[in-house]
């Protein structure tokens, strides 16, 4: 089989075989991204040479036996983690040259583990956005049907890991951002228990909400590229000192006496019939591997959007703050004082979607407005943590969709940015709730697009959320399907 | 609720953006629309309710008062859109 087509764990097998080489491999990625990379977009920046010569010391290491589990594998790294020498632009103009001096942890992290890095993959501007076409620089298609949007925000690297332009991807989630388009690309995502993965080196849209994560095949590779980049890291004081766990140990047990719990309030008017049955025939496969699921209830999920488009934005507008032209990034040189030069640079730097978001927070924030707007929200999301709790009571897990339709086309919602935010109403109440959520491909549409099921678990439950996944995953056949590029 | 012209441009001088008319405009609308959403928060009795802004309960981060070495001031200046004896050169801010 072509050598790109392989998932991680995989591959690692062949590489310690020795069977192929890690410089084979990573040609074979490559040479995938000359094949299919005009037609899906995902990469705003390869890194071939660096790849190359990763690929070549990794071999060496294989050579001499020191191997680790992702020595010598292509990965995709999201362009809104920072990468030491290589552009990271956050698909923004303000950030279009801008190249970081340093490492984000998991980047770090990654090079320590000896992983290939491919290049930088294509994001709605700074994280915001759920389609990708929010991006400064270019649309991402989806591998699937090029006239439908990838998801997002992390887009570039679900269509990159669903179209084989690399072994697995890294993403970040605030809002859903994996798991969304995880879920339209037929690809698995987890966003981690706030706290879990550093946010050293990740540039920040809300300091409250965001986490990294992996993108990847299977869940088997989920687990892999998860034990390599969770973990306590002193340069994030958000980040919580737990032991990480072995979490392919966890995707040895079955699913008997698992109490999985099906929210009521997620049956809603905008849900197609046709990811309502692919949730159903999910709901049927995981009672027959020994799961018991019962209907629980989060009353305040009605109340998520709006709680998540005041608190997400407000923290944006503090973060985005640092970009004034002064120290990196774009400059409007024309000013002809600091006042002006702060507002072109902004203006000229900042795409639509990102004023938008700027203001809403700013607004959201402001003297005489804060109690009704971001206090407000603050309190509902402690009702929607509480909700949660209570499920959990009972519960081992939740089972929910990941969007209410598969992926729309291009520039569908462009004009509505209303009706965007809306179809978030699945992924937002865990990001506010702060729990760990893991999207596993659970079916096809009619026109043969993905649809994802959402497996949510308790803070720092990863391990039961991929024994879920994986048990799932093994009794179907969805995450075999490739599409046809 | 609906939110005025003279809202969106408060907040524009405030956010250092520069809206020309059609963002106004444009902005105006949107914002009111998604802003009328938000009220739907109202409906909920919030009363005693404290705000989480955190999940996981940590604190006093600290780190030990040691010197330890930062990055060297040329590797911070290397995206510096102008910079001068070590410095960011910006438009004159006093005077």
């Amino acid at each position: 089989m072509d050598l790109y087509g392989l998932t991680i764990h995989e591959a690692q097998s062949l590489l310690r075989e020795r069977k192929i080489s890690a410089v084979e491999l990573t040609a074979a990625v490559f040479d995938r991204i000359e094949q299919v990379e005009e037609k899906v977009s995902a990469y705003l920046t390869l890194a071939r040479d660096q790849a190359m010569a990763e690929a070549e010391a990794a071999d060496e290491l294989i050579g001499r036996g020191a191997w680790g589990p992702l020595t010598g594998i292509p990965l995709a790294i999201k362009d809104i983690l920072c990468t030491e020498g290589i552009r990271t632009t956050c698909g923004s103009k303000m950030l279009e040259n801008f190249i970081p001096p340093y490492n984000s942890t998991v980047v770090k992290k990654l090079r320590t583990a000896n992983a290939v890095i491919v290049g930088k993959t294509n994001l709605d501007e700074f994280g915001m956005g759920s389609s990708t076409e929010y991006s400064a620089f270019m649309l991402t298609h989806n591998p699937w049907d090029l006239t439908r949007i990838p998801g997002g925000s992390s887009g570039g690297s679900a269509a990159a890991v669903a179209a084989d332009e690399c072994l697995g991807a890294i993403g970040s989630d605030t809002g859903g951002s994996i798991r969304q388009p995880a879920s339209h690309c037929g690809v698995v995502g987890l966003k981690p228990t706030y706290g879990r993965v550093s946010r050293f080196g990740l540039v920040a849209f809300a300091s409250s909400l965001d986490q990294i994560g992996p993108i990847t095949k299977d869940v088997t590779d989920c687990a892999l590229l998860m034990h390599a980049i969770c973990g306590y890291d002193a340069m994030d004081s958000t980040s919580v000192p737990r032991p990480v766990p072995d979490y392919t140990r966890a995707l040895e047990s079955g699913l008997d006496g698992l109490v999985a719990g099906i929210p009521k309030e997620y049956h809603v008017e905008g849900l197609d019939e046709q990811v309502s049955q692919a949730l159903n025939e999910a709901i049927k496969v995981i009672e027959g591997l020994g799961a018991t699921c019962r209907e629980v209830s989060l009353p305040h999920t009605a109340y998520a959007v709006a709680t998540y488009y005041l608190v997400a934005p407000a923290e944006a507008s503090s973060n985005l703050a640092r970009y004034d032209g002064v120290r990196y990034g774009l400059r409007d040189a024309t000013s002809a004082d600091l006042m002006e030069m702060y507002r072109n640079t902004r203006s000229k730097g900042f795409g639509p979607e990102v004023q938008r978001r700027i203001i809403i927070g700013t607004y959201a924030l402001s003297a005489g407005y804060y109690e009704a707007y971001y206090g407000k929200a603050s309190q509902v999301r402690t009702l929607i943590m509480e909700d949660f709790k209570q499920a959990f009571q009972t519960c081992d897990v939740l089972l929910a969709p990941v969007a209410p339709t598969p992926a729309f086309k291009l520039g569908e919602k462009l004009d509505d940015p209303l009706s965007m935010y809306l179809s978030d109403l699945f992924t937002l109440p865990p990001s506010l709730a702060l729990i760990p959520g893991l999207c596993v491909p659970c079916g096809f549409s009619r026109e043969g697009l993905p649809i994802g099921l959402q497996i949510l678990g308790k803070h720092f439950d990863e391990e039961t959320l991929m024994r879920v996944g994986y048990n799932f995953e093994q009794a179907t056949d969805h995450h075999q399907r490739k599409p046809k590029l | 609720m609906n939110i005025s012209r003279k809202q969106i441009v408060h907040v524009a001088k405030l956010a250092r953006l520069h809206l020309d008319d059609a963002a106004v405009e444009l902005y105006t609308k949107q914002l009111g629309e998604i802003l009328t959403y938000m009220d739907t928060l109202n409906r909920l009795d919030t009363k005693g309710i404290p705000p989480t802004s955190h999940a996981i309960f940590i604190n006093n981060v600290f780190r030990n008062d040691e010197v330890t070495p930062s990055i060297p001031v040329e590797r911070a200046l290397t995206n510096a859109p102008e910079s001068e004896h070590g410095s960011f050169v910006v438009p004159k801010v006093v005077g």
